[in-house]
């Protein structure tokens, strides 16, 4: 297991060591994650993969203070995630963008400044920042039912970076948009962390999206919810879309369906 | 007779003329939504009065609208005395009271999970109650002026503004409460920048609601003792001296009232809420 | 249990301050009477004073309770449970205008509702009026109604009490049904449409059952509306028998008790009215299925 864990070294951003949860339903136990270790450096782009109820979406919320693991140890930026969450360490983006009706797009994006104390001009100039780096010029005056659910999620991304976090946590951030709108999103994504050298977590469900995006692949499986597979993606830096066609991205996607199967097989 | 065939045969060709309104491609247009249900209005007033002029009904059974509206004209200084003890005094005053204590007993509950379990059922059975029947004790109580009526203001309107308000709170989804921690937002300002923008829907509700019962609360409790004005006092004393024209002219403020009140605030609630679903149509 | 802790919790304290206030109010008279009388009383002595005057300014919720107690209970014992003292003869007297307004109301809320669902001129004519018929005081309207009743040669009171309530209860009845008739998806519709139904079997077979759920739920607020409308109906002069007549006779006597315990009375009412509906509710939405 401990492979996962590399030496420590002053670029770990994230580190998990034998993470146990388990949630009481009225069906009994669920074990949510059991024996999860993971380093996460800075600068990766780490994607979590594999079937509902494998954990993938509970280990971010771990990392986030949402949740808290009921054993092992978890740091983030050398701090307990309660303290990192009170530090501002991260901006996290949910699956639906979640902005408030009765706030324009750039009042959205204040939304975080304004809690965390930003100055009124500090907080103009990083709102017509951040819309920039989300292709929102423009339209920071209009109301989220105004715009299409991919704007919408753009604005939410756009509101997880306005305070400039070192870590961005997205759970199945484009899961509810349609194929086209995604693979526009992803390149964005991508150009985006290029840019800024952020640490990514992401959680999907799409093979593809997976081995577009990530570094790191790191594959999960269900009860308990536990890691199966790490994998350091081959591919380059820059990544056209039509990388995917490529014969080191079919290999790479080639092993994370392998290690989604293994994950299954005495389940089912 | 004539008359009320008159009354009769503009009521068939104004129910033509509506149809064929509501039928026509034009039928969502603002002017029509609003012309239709006019012309209906003034419809049950030309029957009403072709009713009573044709069949010559005693004005102390049912006067005629346009003796009611003489009377109006004629009576304006009673009816404005009327106006300023019952309306302004007793509903006005009890009802911006009443609110802003219930609206304020909800934010202390909602600190305590427990409070607001405990309190809720039974807020809303007490909403569901005949409360106006408190109105003679707090009229022994609080003596025969507008003091009195303003109390049983105050404690009609109290538990449906304090359930709408504490159900709003409630209705944040967990996604949205998630975000504001991860912020690390303090409890103050998860309800100030979440909690209570996304509350005033039903905040506005509860608010609504209490408008009609300010005036109910404020017209009853005079009934139980007043001094000798006021649009409660007036009504029932009306009836006993038969003076019916000048009953239906306090009915017609009570009505413009009421419908004035609860259109104000139907329009603050459609500034304040202009993001909801339902306001955007 | 986890419900209704919170809930009894509630309900003692409330108690709790009662008592503070009846303790509070009913001091000064106490003490008048102590002072008539050239007595000094002790702390104790005075809280007991306080618990059982006989015209208190806020009678101790026990005292309700007894009074109650006697103008029911005791009376079945004594076998006048219809008398005209006893607020079981009264209560039924107000049960009966409110179950005769209510389905007065119901009934007009429901054609109401299918008339603006099938018609576009009753929609645009009637919803404005609905809505504005409700910001209207109609209790102002109360005593008009009587007599009003009274000169069309209607001597009973419980007409014109049920005109009220009916008044009262029929508009949640008819934006609930509105909502609920209209409540199948397009998609639903239009599978009936493959089939070639007609008005009747869409409505019996699509529409109706699918306003169930809604129609409980206002009729819920409709026979508590229902209630109130009653009791508002008895409130102005002359009434004589019915609860709302008894907290008008204990107003003109001086008795508080009288007006407590009828007030206590159509609590109970209303609650017990509540209930029931409940009870249906869920009996009926279980044998259609749609039990949540």
């Amino acid at each position: 297991m401990n492979e996962n864990v590399r030496n420590p070294s002053e670029d770990t951003v994230i580190r998990a060591e034998n993470l146990d949860l388990t949630f009481e339903t009225t069906d009994g136990p669920v074990h949510a994650l059991k024996g999860v270790s993971l380093d996460i450096q800075r600068g990766d782009f780490v994607s979590f993969i594999g079937p509902s109820g494998c954990g993938k979406t509970t280990f971010l919320r771990c990392i986030a203070a949402l949740e808290t693991p009921a054993g092992g140890t978890l740091t983030v930026n050398g701090m307990t995630p309660e303290q990192a969450r009170k530090s501002r360490a991260y901006g996290y983006v949910f699956q639906a963008a979640g902005l408030y009706p009765w706030r324009t797009i750039a009042g959205n994006i204040k939304l975080p400044l304004e809690i965390m104390g930003f100055s009124r001009d500090e907080q103009e100039q990083r709102v017509k920042n951040v819309l920039q780096l989300v292709d929102l010029e423009g339209f920071g005056g209009k109301y989220p039912w105004q715009l299409s659910g991919g704007m919408q999620q753009r604005a939410s991304i756009a509101r997880a970076l306005a305070f400039d976090a070192e870590i961005l946590l997205m759970d199945e951030p484009f899961g509810a948009l349609d194929e086209i709108v995604r693979d526009h999103l992803n390149e964005q994504l991508l150009a985006l962390w290029a840019r800024t050298g952020k640490t990514i977590g992401f959680v999907t469900h799409s093979i593809p999206e997976a081995v577009y995006l990530s570094t790191r692949i790191v594959v999960m499986s269900p009860r308990p919810g536990r890691i199966t597979d790490v994998i350091e993606s081959p591919l380059p830096k820059e990544r056209p879309l039509d990388i995917r066609d490529s014969q080191a991205f079919l290999e790479v996607a080639h092993r994370v369906r392998e290690g989604l199967r293994a994950g299954h097989s005495y389940d089912d | 007779m004539t008359v009320l065939y008159g009354a009769l045969a503009f009521w068939l060709a104004a129910w033509g003329v509506n149809t064929i309104l509501a039928r026509s491609r034009w039928s969502d247009l603002r002017a029509v939504r609003i012309f239709v249900p006019v012309l209906f209005g003034f419809t049950l007033l030309v029957l009403w009065q072709g009713l009573v002029r044709g069949l010559d009904v005693s004005p102390v059974i049912l006067p005629a609208p346009t003796d009611i509206a003489a009377t109006f004209a004629n009576e304006t200084d009673t009816l404005w005395v009327d106006f300023v003890q019952t309306v302004l005094k007793g509903a006005l005053t009890g009802y911006l009271l009443g609110c802003s204590v219930g609206f304020l007993t909800a934010l202390l509950i909602d600190r305590s999970a427990f409070l607001t379990a405990g309190l809720l059922p039974v807020g809303n059975f007490v909403a569901a109650l005949p409360i106006i029947g408190i109105a003679p004790i707090l009229v022994s109580w609080f003596g025969f002026d507008w003091h009195s009526k303003a109390a049983v203001v105050v404690v009609m309107v109290f538990f449906p503004v304090l359930v709408n308000v504490v159900q709003g709170l409630k209705e944040t989804d967990p996604m949205q409460r998630d975000l504001m921690r991860t912020y690390g937002a303090t409890y103050g300002q998860t309800l100030m920048k979440l909690r209570l923008p996304a509350a005033m829907p039903f905040v506005f509700n509860g608010l609504k609601i209490a408008t009609t019962l300010a005036l109910i609360g404020a017209i009853v409790a005079e009934y139980f003792g007043s001094p000798i004005r006021g649009m409660g006092f007036r009504i029932s004393t009306g009836v006993g001296s038969l003076n019916i024209p000048l009953v239906w002219a306090e009915i017609t403020v009570a009505a413009a009232v009421g419908t004035t009140l609860y259109g104000l605030v139907a329009l603050i609630e459609k500034i304040v809420t202009f993001w909801h679903p339902s306001q955007r149509v | 249990m986890r419900k209704t802790f919170p809930v009894i919790t509630v309900l003692l304290v409330i108690t709790a301050i009662w008592y503070l206030g009846s303790w509070r109010m009913n001091t000064p008279w106490a003490l008048q009477q102590a002072a008539r009388a050239e007595q000094t009383l002790t702390t104790g002595e005075l809280f007991k004073a306080t618990m059982q005057q006989d015209r208190p300014r806020l009678p101790a919720p026990h005292q309700v309770v007894s009074e109650l107690w006697k103008s029911t209970g005791a009376m079945v014992q004594r076998g006048k449970a219809f008398s005209k003292r006893s607020l079981i003869y009264h209560g039924a007297i107000t049960l009966g205008s409110t179950l005769t307004g209510f389905a007065l109301g119901v009934f007009i809320g429901i054609l109401g509702a299918v008339a603006i669902t099938y018609s576009r001129v009753m929609e645009m004519s009637l919803m404005p009026w609905a809505i504005v018929s409700q910001t209207i005081p109609i209790v102002a309207l109360a005593p008009m109604i009587i007599v009003l009743s009274n000169a069309v040669g209607i001597e009973s009171r419980a007409v014109p009490k049920a005109i009220i309530s009916a008044y009262l209860c029929y508009f949640p009845v008819l934006v609930g049904m509105v909502k609920g008739l209209n409540s199948p998806g397009t998609e639903q519709l239009d599978l009936l449409k493959t089939y070639n139904a007609g008005v009747a079997a869409s409505f019996f077979k699509l529409r109706l059952p699918a306003s169930m759920p809604y129609l409980f739920t206002s009729l819920k607020i409709a026979i508590a509306a229902a209630l109130v409308g009653t009791i508002v109906g008895e409130l102005p002069t002359g009434a004589i028998s019915g609860l709302g007549a008894r907290i008008l006779i204990g107003d003109q006597f001086g008795t508080p008790l009288a007006i407590w315990a009828a007030l206590f009375a159509a609590a109970i009412l209303a609650g017990v009215l509540v209930t029931l509906l409940g009870l249906a509710q869920g009996l009926v939405l279980k044998r259609m299925g749609m039990a949540r």
